[in-house]
């Protein structure tokens, strides 16, 4: 059985699965529950200065799928909107009945120092485990000066870690917005900041969907909407690319991740800790689908894991982040071409119809035995992958690696580039 | 008559209940959206299948209605009473990934109740009159789908019809608990909806009409009579009473007072292997026959109901026997003698045995009544017609039942309509 230990920032767990920061992780009722589901830890939902926030209602938007299942929501939710002592206290309590979890505790305060380092230091007095810095929240809260106001300035990132650093002894998780340009920015200075690790991503600037009838965007507020933070399985390919980009960026290599961002199957977890990833964060798959979840989290990981070989965490963490490459690093030569299997084929046309309108028709129609029988033209086409994307049967279109005899040529190299170097 | 605890609550309600919203949503996902696909190859009316159940998938309900209306005006029956499991849906390439169908009849018929139930306007708009007219005999599928066609090409058009109801066979015919809840008289209502057709009731070509005279007083005449004489066992005791033909069975169930359904006898044998046959059997099943025997003279692969249609006779408690053909009708039940197939050639074993019966249904088939046919060619019992749906009269064209186009199926009917009519078109504008 592989070892599902986790360590992130010196904080241990007994498996990489916490829940992020949000509604899951409001109060001891859910993260008590949490717990005794199997999760490993929790980032408790970000604490502020008293007296709370207020939140509206509605607050969650939804992004469905043509059979209603959930791609992504978006929210308008604040930080926690309940008293900061009677959080400090369930979280002593909670982290004393469960000792062997991982209890990070979010916060965010105003752009001064000693709002930072006060609530820091109440906090390390619950005994939790390490603090993680809000520096993400896209609405609501920034437009008082905090959340992503601060998140999207590389210098009030920096500020704020070693504000921090300088109060508590706890370790410190640094939270990325995705909503800037380039995520290595804020990554390097939460890093010079001292940041014990970064976690990311926090939620995308998004308008969900619109009302139709109420012509307001959702969640619709009294006949208004604003624009909300997305999360959810839509969300991961973002996250998985900003993950990658730390973890293969010079600077910020080595500096810990705890991957979030529309965390739902151990395969969507496999993918982040193979780019670099220590742990993962989880909100959105269990606002969905309740706390259970983590028993195929923790158990498929672990399976898979064992099928493969892997026996621990950091055997897997950054696996893949030596195949990510930039574009002028890939092989001009290589190519690949569709192969249709006829005996899996069930004749829906699918694979012809977009090649012939979109691509580079290269997929061929013939009578045929009763069912019509579908030809990749090699000469055609370009390996594209839109036809095996588009096939509705598993494994019907396969791209197969063509031998050309060539050798590895990137673009820079490559005698078709007028500005070759080489 | 009593009803037994297991008996449906009325024998006039569907048999196969209409999608709700959810499943419609679940069942339209299914589709793959085939290109040039198979299941529209299968549809005598050539229904874009992918679009409507697509635009089922993406809420929008009276765009599927409209599409399936525009090849097919009697989508709502089709829907109902389509054998899809020998047309589209048998086709549909679900069959080959999961050995289970999209469910095209049951989304067709989700889609046009839908527009039926809301739509304010008729879904086509007529073309401007052209001062040319028609006559239609037969107010059935074939000659309202003509109507309709014709209407909407800007033609006036009579329909001329023997009967009290416009309908033909769905009104008459089709079991009822395939068109509940009078179905049949509101999609009449909603096909003339478009404007332009006249109905004359009790108006019957070879009564008071003749080909003659509607070719003299119209620009063009369509028959749709589709086949109003049964077929006879010529076997002793056909005439004694509680013998019946199974169309005029199924016509007196329909035409009751759904509150007083007619009684039906204790022990039931049915004679035939069609449609006709399976429908009248299930009926007299679901009227309260304690015991419903289907017999047919060949063997289940040979039966003209669809295997699909057999099971739903044995689901609904009828006993299914074959190889066996009727010899004679007495008091006490029908006598059979067993048969066998040698070289393709039925022929009897001389081994009998007697079906007690107190209710016998005759299924064996409809024909063409040709009175009134003077001037057509006629072979193999149907009228001749050419590729354009033109018989050997001048200004005379025919479809539906009464001509061997297809199978005799209401698609089929509705198909033969609206291309006879764009045919008249094309003779009334060239
Ligand atoms: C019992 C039964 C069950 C069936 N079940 C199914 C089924 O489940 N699914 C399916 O697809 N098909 C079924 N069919 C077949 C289907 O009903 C027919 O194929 C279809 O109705 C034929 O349409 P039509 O317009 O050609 O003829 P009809 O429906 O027969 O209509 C002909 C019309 O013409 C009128 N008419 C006839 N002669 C004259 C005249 N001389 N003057 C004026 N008017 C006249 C008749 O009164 C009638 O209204 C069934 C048929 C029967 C008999
Ligand atoms: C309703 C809701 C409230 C959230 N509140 C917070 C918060 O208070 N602090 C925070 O750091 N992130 C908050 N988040 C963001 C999540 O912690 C997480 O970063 C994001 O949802 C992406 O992960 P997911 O795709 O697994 O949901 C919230 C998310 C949701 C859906
Ligand atoms: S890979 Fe692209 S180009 Fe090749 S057959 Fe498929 S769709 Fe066409
Ligand atoms: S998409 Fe797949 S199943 Fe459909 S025709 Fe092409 S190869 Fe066959
Ligand atoms: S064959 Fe089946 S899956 Fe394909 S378009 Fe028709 S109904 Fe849809």
């Amino acid at each position: 059985m592989a070892d599902l230990t986790c360590t992130i920032a010196g904080i241990r767990s007994p498996n990489p699965f916490w829940l992020a920061s949000a509604p899951p992780t409001d109060k001891a009722y859910n993260v008590l529950r949490a717990f005794r589901a199997g999760w490993g830890g929790v980032v408790w939902k970000t604490l502020g200065e008293d007296p709370p926030v207020v939140n509206v209602s509605s607050r969650y938007g939804a992004h469905h799928d043509t059979e209603r299942r959930l791609y992504g929501i978006n929210n308008i939710e604040l930080i926690s909107d309940r008293p900061l002592e009677v959080n400090l206290r369930e979280i002593a309590e909670v982290k004393k009945a469960f000792p062997d979890r991982a209890m990070v505790v979010s916060l965010m305060a105003r752009i001064e120092e000693e709002a930072w380092a006060g609530l820091a230091r109440r906090i390390e007095a619950t005994g939790c485990d390490g603090l993680e810095l809000n520096l993400g929240c896209p609405h609501g809260m920034c437009e008082r000066g905090m959340g992503s106001a601060i998140g999207q300035v590389p210098e009030m990132v920096e500020q704020v870690t070693r504000w921090v650093k300088a109060a508590t002894r706890l370790p410190v998780i640094v939270k990325l917005t995705p909503n800037i340009t380039n995520i290595l920015w804020s990554a390097e200075a939460a890093k010079r900041g001292g940041a014990d690790a970064v976690s990311l991503i926090n939620t995308v600037n998004s308008i969900v969907a619109v009302d139709l009838d109420a012509m307001a965007p959702t969640p619709v507020v009294d006949g208004k909407g604003s624009h909300g933070g997305y999360c959810g399985p839509a969300v991961k390919p973002i996250a998985l690319n900003m993950v990658a980009e730390i973890a293969r960026n010079p600077a910020t290599a080595g500096l810990p991740i705890s991957g979030i961002g529309g965390v739902t199957t151990w395969r969507d977890a496999a993918e982040f800790l193979a780019l670099g990833a220590s742990g993962v964060q989880v909100c959105t798959a269990a606002m969905t689908y309740g706390f259970k979840i983590v028993e195929d989290l923790a158990g498929g990981l672990s399976n898979w894991m064992d099928d493969k070989g892997y026996r621990s965490l950091d055997q897997l963490t950054g696996r893949a982040v030596r195949n990510v490459v930039n574009w002028n690093d890939l092989n001009m030569n290589f190519s690949a071409k569709a192969v249709i299997d006829p005996a899996l084929c069930i004749d829906c046309g699918r694979c012809h119809v977009v090649c012939e309108d979109t691509s580079h028709q290269a997929i061929r129609i013939d009578p045929g035995e009763g069912r019509r029988l579908f030809t990749v033209i090699d000469a055609e086409c370009v390996g594209c992958n839109l036809c095996s994307h588009v096939c509705p049967v598993p494994d019907c279109i396969t791209m197969r690696p063509e031998d050309t005899g060539l050798p590895y040529v990137t673009w820079p190299q490559d005698p078709r580039n007028p500005l070759r170097t080489a | 008559m009593t009803l037994t605890a297991d008996s449906p609550a009325s024998p006039y309600g569907d048999l196969i209940p209409p999608l709700t919203k959810v499943q419609a949503m679940a069942e339209a996902n299914r589709c793959l959206y085939c290109y040039d696909a198979a299941c529209v190859r299968a549809c005598p009316t050539g229904i874009d299948i992918p679009a409507f159940i697509r635009s089922i998938a993406t809420g929008n309900l009276r765009g599927a209605a409209t599409t399936i209306l525009a090849e097919n005006i009697m989508g709502g029956t089709c829907g109902r009473v389509c054998p899809t499991e020998t047309l589209c849906e048998q086709a549909c390439v679900r069959n080959t990934a999961e050995e289970r169908p999209v469910a095209i009849g049951r989304l067709q018929r989700h889609a046009t109740d839908g527009l039926m139930a809301t739509a304010t306007a008729h879904p086509f708009t007529r073309a401007p009159a052209t001062g040319r007219r028609v006559a239609v005999v037969g107010a059935g599928p074939a000659g309202l789908s003509c109507a309709h066609r014709l209407a909407m090409l800007g033609h006036a058009v009579t329909v001329f019809e023997a009967r009290a109801k416009s309908g033909g066979l769905n009104e008459y015919g089709l079991a009822p608990y395939k068109m509940a809840d009078g179905f049949a008289q509101r999609e009449v209502a909603f096909i003339l909806g478009i404007g332009g057709i006249t109905v004359e009731h009790g108006r019957r070509l070879g009564a008071d009409l003749s080909l003659e005279m509607l070719r003299r007083e119209y620009d063009a005449v369509f028959l749709g009579i589709g086949l109003g004489g049964s077929n006879r066992l010529n076997i002793p005791g056909e005439d004694r009473p509680g013998v019946e033909d199974a169309v005029a069975f199924i016509e007196r169930v329909r035409q009751a007072d759904p509150a007083a359904p007619p009684a039906v006898g204790r022990r039931v044998v049915v004679i035939g292997g069609g449609n006709t046959a399976v429908d009248a059997a299930i009926q007299a099943k679901r009227l309260g026959a304690e015991e419903v025997t289907l017999v047919y003279r060949r063997g289940r692969a040979q039966m003209g109901a669809t295997a699909w249609e057999q099971e739903l006779a044995q689901t609904n408690g009828v006993v299914l026997k074959t190889f066996a053909m009727p010899t004679g009708i007495g008091p006490d039940g029908v006598t059979f003698e067993h048969t066998a197939l040698s070289d393709g050639r039925l022929a009897g074993t001389g081994l009998t045995f007697l079906q007690p019966a107190d209710m016998v249904l005759k299924a064996v088939g409809q024909t063409l009544r040709a009175d009134a046919l003077d001037g057509l060619t006629l072979a193999g019992g149907k009228i001749v017609v050419d590729g354009g749906f033109r018989t050997a009269l001048p200004k005379v064209f025919a479809g539906g039942d009464c001509i061997a186009s297809g199978e005799d199926l209401t698609v089929q009917s509705v198909q033969d309509g609206k291309l006879a009519a764009l045919s008249i078109h094309s003779f009334l504008t060239a």
